[in-house]
Order: structure tokens, then sequence, then C-alpha cells
């Protein structure tokens, strides 16, 4: 960013996070604002603020699962196992609900342990056994997919969802404020506080710019991306048991909406694809994006197949604004 | 007698898969209730041979140390269209079948653009632009429906001289016309130069950009190959999410079985083929064993688990620890 140094005089003057934030972070903040203007001509309600409380609420599900997302492309890998790691949280959750109190007590940590063991095969895959972890995660997914359609006998399972699910999804503990968003912001907050103060954080943004370096330097870098891996199939199903909740049940294909959205989401956040570089607020911003964009799309009664075609076009157009790798030389 | 070794050492994958290929398939038939006749091996090649247009497009892009995560949504795409356009007299067909191919190798180039000349991760690219392809697919066909000529559907999917699978004839004549010549050219040396080492490839002047390009543009043609023959097997066209994301995966599968190295530059469309053909036969082995098929989809999970695995064992090999990181 050689403007931000020439500029350093006006910009100096500016808050911290605003300095900081890099062009990504600030296209997709004004993308943000385009969307609320537009959306605002369209229909007067789109700027009450129970209209936003309402889609941030929507936005944290996403939130959740991007977060988990994110940490696995700081890596430099993705994971595409996102899918059925929100199913499997979501189902599993519900299915412990069913052995009696000790059931419904446990049932959140058996659904997320689940999608930590998810992430656990990511990670031994990717990082001891070195296959590439879209080949890895992929696979993971069919075979969570098919202890699944195995769990299930293919249909949607029976099992509702617990109270407590349900109270975490949908309740509100502060008036006004509904809890998942305060899930999220928790999520969010340790999130930061791991990638910015400690040395796990400080050890995925090295891997992520040059494993071979990191790695050199004295850093465990195989327990780095396991941990990594295990952290974002647990985020995956804390997502899934959240939209458990907030639909009151799981269900077979629900997981699939989410896999899409949250790369987009954390790559229009400025996130480097490549790994290594990449900010918090950026996937905020991603999250919200990518949730103001589904609204407005179905408040304009816009088809899946339109829907489907606009996420491709924008997620293709707005990296190729700024996610192009460099030229050969 | 050393050319022979270099050529056993080059085609180590390919006989690999197709040894399983002939081990799963005798394991096959010899449970199968009617057992080894002409109608057991039609219907296992016509399922074999949709599976193996989508692992060749997907190899020639795994060549180039990419990946194409659309492969699945082309086949879709082209399926819809195909039930629109493939129907009505000769001339009607022949146009419909020329324009489906058409669009195939469109969004094929489409992909190589964005991800050749626009600089994208090939996987992220993909996954993008699969969704535009899947959301055309579900504008054309909202509904599973629509119809195909089927006299043509009927000769492509049946018997030549009662014994022959036709399919399997056109598989051949695919490779014959669009892979030789490509394997053989420039291009498809500069393909494989690009998937080997990138740098050294630019270094040598070798043309990777545009090897690379044709070598996509070709994978969405032969996926929309695969979306023909899906559409003469079914008579119909439908965009369902959940099978275009199977074949897109299955066809990984079939390519790591097919000795087709991810890492690029290494392996062949052949290889893919019969790792297609091996994986569709695994698939199958538990209907002859009568087992539940619900279980299908975790077995065939598992097997592309193990089957990704296997790489891992390249690493016994690998002396300097930091030739991990690769």
């Amino acid at each position: 960013m050689s403007d931000t140094v020439t500029t350093g005089g006006a910009m100096s003057r500016m808050p911290k996070f605003l300095r900081r934030a890099d062009r990504a972070v600030a296209t997709a903040f004004a993308c943000i604002v385009a969307l609320l203007v537009f959306g605002s001509l369209y229909s007067p309600s789109f700027l009450s603020p129970e209209y936003l409380l309402q889609q941030l609420k929507v936005a944290s599900f996403l939130g959740v699962i991007a977060t988990g997302m994110m940490l696995v492309i700081l890596l430099g890998q993705i994971d595409l196992s996102v899918p059925w790691a929100v199913a499997t949280g979501a189902m599993m959750a519900s299915a412990a609900a069913a052995f009696g109190p000790t059931g419904v007590a446990l049932a959140i940590p058996f659904g997320i342990l689940c999608g930590v063991m998810i992430g656990v095969v990511n990670g031994i895959g990717v990082a001891y056994l070195r296959i590439p972890s879209m080949i890895v995660t992929l696979a993971t997914n069919a075979v969570a997919q098919g202890l699944m359609v195995v769990y299930t006998g293919g249909f949607s399972p029976q099992d509702s969802a617990t109270a407590a699910m349900r109270y975490l999804a949908t309740g509100s503990l502060i008036p006004g404020v509904p809890n998942a968003v305060i899930v999220w912001a928790l999520i969010g907050a340790a999130t930061v506080f791991l990638l910015t103060r400690t040395t796990f954080g400080r050890s995925v943004y090295a891997i992520g710019n040059r494993e071979r370096a990191a790695y050199l330097s004295g850093v465990d870098t195989r327990r780095i991306v396991l941990i990594a891996f295990a952290i974002a199939g647990g985020l995956s199903a804390f997502g899934g048991v959240l939209l458990a909740g907030y639909a009151s049940k799981a269900a077979q294909s629900m997981g699939d909406a989410y896999l899409l959205p949250a790369i987009a989401a954390v790559v229009l956040g400025g996130t480097s694809i490549l790994g290594g570089r990449g900010s918090y607020l950026g996937t905020v911003a991603g999250v919200i994006l990518i949730t103001l964009l589904q609204s407005i799309l179905s408040v304009m009664q816009m088809p899946e197949a339109g829907r489907q075609i606009i996420y491709g076009v924008v997620i293709v157009s707005m990296l190729l604004l700024y996610g192009r790798a460099p030229a050969s030389r | 007698m050393s050319e022979w070794r270099f050529w056993f050492a080059a085609q180590k994958g390919t006989l690999l898969a197709f040894g399983i290929f002939v081990a799963m398939f005798i394991l096959y038939t010899s449970n199968h209730p009617a057992g080894f006749t002409a109608n057991v091996v039609q219907t296992a090649s016509n399922k074999g041979v949709l599976l193996a247009f989508v692992a060749m497009a997907q190899t020639l892009v795994v060549i180039t140390a990419g990946i194409d995560l659309s492969v699945g949504m082309i086949f879709l795409l082209t399926n819809c269209l195909a039930s629109w356009l493939v129907v009505g007299g000769p001339v009607e067909t022949t146009l419909g079948v020329i324009a489906v191919l058409f669009v195939g190798v469109l969004c094929g180039a489409l992909n190589g653009a964005i991800v050749i000349y626009g600089r994208l991760q090939p996987i992220v690219a993909t996954i993008a632009t699969g969704a535009v392809y899947f959301g055309i697919a579900l504008l054309l066909r909202p509904f599973p429906g629509g119809s195909v000529n089927e006299d043509l559907a009927d000769a492509l999917t049946g018997r030549i001289f009662g014994v022959v699978p036709a399919s399997l004839v056109t598989l051949l004549a695919t490779v014959l016309i669009i892979w030789v010549p490509f394997s053989r050219s420039v291009y498809g040396r500069a393909a494989y130069a690009a998937g080997s080492s990138e740098v050294a490839a630019y270094m040598s002047g070798v043309p990777i950009k545009r090897g690379k390009f044709l070598a996509y543009t070709l994978a969405g043609l032969l996926a929309s190959i695969g979306g023909l023959f899906l559409t003469f097997f079914t008579y119909t066209g439908e965009a369902a999410y959940a099978s275009g994301n199977a074949y897109t995966l299955f066809s990984i599968a079939a390519v790591v079985l097919g000795g087709v190295s991810l890492f690029g530059g290494r392996g062949s469309v052949i290889g893919a083929i019969f790792g297609a053909f091996a994986f569709r036969t695994i698939g199958d082995l538990l209907f002859v064993f009568d087992l539940d098929p619900l279980w299908q989809p975790l077995f065939q999970g598992v097997v592309l688990l193990l089957a990704v695995s296997l790489g891992a064992f390249a690493l016994f090999r690998v002396k300097n620890r930091l030739e991990w990181f690769g």
C-alpha cells in the first residue's frame, strides 16, 4: 500500500482502526453502505433498527462459520467440509437431546465435539499426511455426509433442538439484542485476541506467508495447522447448532447454503486466499455484506437461480478487483 | 530396454488404475446375479462413461496443477441445455449437439480466462463460476423435465452388433479425437510443463498460458460431452445441486485413483478413465453384495478418503523435512 505511506499526514489524523484498514476492507464497508442506500430506496423499512438487528442476527450464523473458514484461509488452506460439518453439528446436537436430561445438557458441547472431530481428520490429512486441503476436506465432507445419511436413514431427523439451543439462537439476554449476535461478538472478540495477541495467531499468519520459514523458525507448523482445522470444524458445527436452534430442528442439506457465502465473506473481507494476510474486521464486513446482499435479493423476490448467478459474479468481480496473484516475471 | 522402463515409470499410475478396475470388475461381475453378460457390461459402461467424461475434464485441469470445482456444474448446465436443444429432426439435433458442446467450451474458456488472465486461485474462481453455471442451469430447468432425440439417445447408449456398448466406443473416439492430439501438441506439453514447474516452463519459453487455457477449455468441452450423455441416459434435464456436487467430488476421486498427481504435471486421461470405472464399480459392489443402499455415500466417501491418503506414502521417501512444505 504505497498510497497509505505518501498520505501519512492526512491519515494520521484518522482513527487508528481506519488507518490500519486496507483497501479491501474499505471497499467492503463502502459496498455495505451502498447496499443500505439502495435497499432504503427500495423499501423505507430497510433502515429501521428492527430490520437491521434482524439482519445482524441472520448474519451471526454465517459469521460464526466464516470465523473458522478465515482461520483456515489465513493458513493458505481451504475447508470445503463446511456443509456437512454444519449439518453434523446440528444433527448430533439434536440427537443428543433425545438421551434424557444428561443428553439435553450435553447437546451443544456434543455437537461441537463432532465438528471438532471432522476438523481433526482434516488437520491430520493436511498437516501430517500433506494432502492438499481442498481434497481432504472434500473427502471428509463426503464421509460426514455418508455417516449422517446412515444415521438419519436419508430423511431429515425427527429430533428437535433443545431449549438451550433455541435460546442461544433466538432469545435475547439483553433486551433488543439477539443472543446470536452476542455469541458472534464473543467468538469474534476471542478470535481477534487469538490472532493478534497469542503465539498461535502469529504462527497462523507466519505459516500462511511461508510455511517453510515458519518451520525453520521453530514453529511446530503441523500442530498449529491441526489445531486451526479443529477450531474451524468446531465453529462450523457450532454454526450448525445455532441454525438448528433457529429452525428448531436439523435438516439434511442445511449446510449447503453456507460454503460459498463463508468463503466469499472471508475473501471479500480482504483476506488473501493465498494465506498470511487478512483481518477479522474484514471478515465481519464480508459477512454483513453477504447477508445484506442475500436480504436485498430476497426482498426483490429474486429466485434461487438469480441469487446463485449474482453470488458467483460478485465474488469473481470483487476478487478481480483486489484478489489477484502477482504476474509471473 | 531402457525406453521400456521409462514408459513403465510414466504409465505406472495408469497401469495401477487399470489393475484396480479389472480386479474390481471381476469381483463385481462374478457376484452379480446375471454374471458377465452383455447387459451387465452395457449398464456398467453407461454409468462409468458418464463419470469418465467428467473425470477426463478434471484431469486436463489437474495436469496444469489447477483444479476445476465447476465441472459438475458444467455437466448439469449442458444436461439442462441439451434437454431443450437436442430434439426434433436430424438437422435440429445436430445443431443442438453443436450448441451444447459450444456452451461447454465457453464455460471452460471462461474458467480458463479467469484463472489464467485474471490470475485468481482456481479453487475460488471455479467455485464461483460453478455457482453461476448452476444458476443458469436452474433458470433453464427450474423443474426436472424436457426431452431428447430418443433415436440418437438409444443409439449412443445401446450396443453395437449386440455386444459392444456404444458409450464405450464414443469414449474411445473422444480420447482419440481430443486427448491424443492435445497431449502430443505443443500446448499439451506446455500444460504438463506448467503443472510440473511453472517457473521452469516460463523460463524455457514454453507457451504456458495458452497451454493452460486450452486445457481449461477442453475440460469444458469434455464436461459438456458428459452432460449430453447424461441427457441421453435420463431423457430429461435436471438441475440437481447435490448431483452436480457429487460429480465434481467423484471426478476428483477418479483422478486420484487414476494415478494423476494433484500437484500437477503427472498422469493421463487414460488413467482417469480407469479410475472413474474403478470408482463406479467399487460404489456398485454394495449392490451385488446386497447391502443397504443407505451405506453407499459413506462407502464412497471412505474410498475417496483412503484413495487421497495413499499419496501420503510418498512422505516416507522424503529425506529432507523441508520438502514437506513443497
